[in-house]
């Protein structure tokens, strides 16, 4: 276990701290604002487990903005995935809808990391099954790349160019017990 | 977890608290407009029931639909089991029709685990019953509803039911739910006392990891939750007790009898009720009693054991690390 926290202290570095993460929450949910054209219809899914606490960052960033609280939620993506053949099943995380739900409303799926799109891709198919809303989004704190569908974000916390032997690791006060981005390496397969 | 689900007791504790976990998120699917998953879709799934079931049967069928999967109905009755065809030849021919998982019911105490361990099909195999042997899944829709009651639905994930004390009344000689319940509940930590005429406990019941008395009334005080067994007299070949309303008066659940209960116990039943028998209708009626939510709690149960055990390329393993 030790070791392991040692490898990951030399091998990966931060590329996104606290305030970058914080000014970029504030940056993004203005664009939102600019966008939706007052937020009024905006509903916040955020992807478990860290786009939940993102997702309820966002909603805390809006509700200064616009003055209103905006309705903020959790979509699983689990039972949807396409490479659940692959693995043994994963624990389910929490599906929580807010109470007027999604009918009709402008939906901002909120996400740590962009890579394949897969995750999104489940994600659309998973807000199928729960209502039809006005128009879906996308948000993200780092995109780096390598989609595998033709999936983009809307809104982007920092572009983030990797190469697929790096390895993008978000950290969240929340989950992990501080803020950061961390470029890694894979280690080399033996 | 094991590739199987045929008995309460090969289920650890934490795979245990993985399926409670898993069902609790389940149940949230019933709340949805589309009450429908695409998680088995492509899979196949038997329902093979060799003994009549209305609960079980229906209750595994919206489980398996829920999540999308193939479902093959096949019940003794009608079928060329009548003609004389052993469970080896009926084996053999839902292997050859390339099914993913057996959901068995049988008489026999056994035939689960025979099916699942004699080589004649590669399918998972999950016993909804056999015999007076063992009810996996009902043992677990019976904690699920003890956790939720008991510990709460949001405050009870992860945890199991350390020191609840669960009394679990009446036939247990030729009760499989008995069996079940006692294995899993002493696995997740609950103190069981079967109360019983001495006729109607088995041989060796000693051994259980459980209590046992013959008194109901000194039982309820000390219960947080109570479970009602049917008299099973379809498997009674002999006098278990005197008379049924003698049964009733010592053994049976009556308004005054659940007065005796501590004010947050709950009664359960697994079903089919006797009103009149072992329960009255005013306890059945009342909403202490969760037979009803038992029912519901049953498809979400029955989903996570089919998603834990089908959802990927092999069984859900507890306490995995999450990666991305």
């Amino acid at each position: 276990m030790d070791t392991h926290a040692h490898e990951h202290a030399t091998d990966a570095r931060p590329v996104l701290e606290g305030p970058d993460i914080a000014r970029v929450m504030t940056r993004i949910a203005h664009e939102i604002v600019e966008r939706a054209k007052g937020a009024d219809d905006v509903v916040l899914l955020g992807i478990p487990t860290r786009g939940v606490f993102l997702a309820q960052r966002l909603a805390a960033k809006l509700a200064q903005i616009t003055d209103r609280t905006i309705p903020v939620g959790s979509l699983d993506i689990t039972m949807y995935r396409d490479d659940l053949r692959m693995h043994p099943p994963r624990a389910l995380a929490r599906t929580e809808i807010p109470g007027d739900g999604i009918d009709g409303k402008l939906v901002v799926l909120v996400d740590d990391v962009l890579f394949s799109g897969r995750t999104i891709r489940a994600a659309l198919d998973a807000l199928n099954d729960i209502g039809r809303p006005r128009a879906v989004q996308l948000a993200v704190l780092v995109d780096r790349g390598h989609r595998e569908l033709p999936i983009r974000a809307d809104y982007v916390g920092k572009n983030l160019p990797t190469s697929l032997r790096e390895t993008v690791k978000v950290q969240l006060a929340e989950e992990d017990g501080r803020d950061t981005v961390l470029l890694g390496v894979k280690p080399a397969d033996q | 977890m094991q590739r199987h689900l045929i008995s309460a007791a090969d289920l650890t504790r934490d795979d245990a608290v993985l399926i409670l976990d898993t069902a609790e998120e389940m149940a949230r699917v019933a709340d949805r407009p589309i009450k429908k998953l695409p998680t088995l879709r492509g899979r196949t799934v038997v329902n093979l029931f060799f003994e009549d079931s209305t609960r079980t049967r229906i209750s595994f069928e919206a489980a398996e639909k829920r999540l999308s999967a193939d479902v093959i109905n096949f019940s003794a009755k009608g079928s060329s089991v009548s003609k004389g065809e052993s469970l080896k030849d009926t084996a053999q021919t839902l292997e050859a029709m390339g099914v993913d998982a057996v959901v068995i019911r049988h008489g026999a105490s056994g035939a689960p685990y025979r099916l699942a361990t004699s080589g004649w099909i590669d399918a998972a195999v999950i016993n909804a019953g056999d015999g007076t042997h063992q009810h996996p899944t009902q043992a677990l829709l019976d904690a699920f509803t003890m956790r939720r009651r008991l510990v709460g639905r949001d405050a009870g994930l992860g945890q199991d039911l350390a020191g609840k004390r669960i009394t679990l009344v009446g036939d247990v000689l030729h009760s499989r739910v008995a069996r079940s319940n006692v294995d899993l509940l002493h696995t997740l930590g609950a103190e069981v006392t079967l109360v019983a005429p001495p006729t109607l406990l088995p041989v060796g019941v000693e051994s259980w990891p459980c209590a046992v008395s013959y008194d109901l009334d000194s039982t309820l005080p000390k219960s947080d939750a109570v479970m009602m067994l049917r008299v099973q007299r379809e498997r009674m070949n002999a006098a278990f007790f005197p008379t049924e309303r003698e049964y009733s008066r010592r053994y049976g659940l009556d308004g005054d009898r659940m007065a005796r209960l501590p004010e947050h116990a709950i009664v359960m039943h697994p079903g089919p009720m006797v009103r009149g028998m072992e329960i009255t209708a005013e306890v059945a009626d009342s909403d202490r009693c969760t037979a009803v939510e038992q029912v519901a709690n049953g498809v979400s149960i029955r989903m996570a054991v089919l998603y834990l055990l089908l959802g990927g390329n092999e069984p859900a393993a507890a306490n995995r690390t999450e990666e991305k």
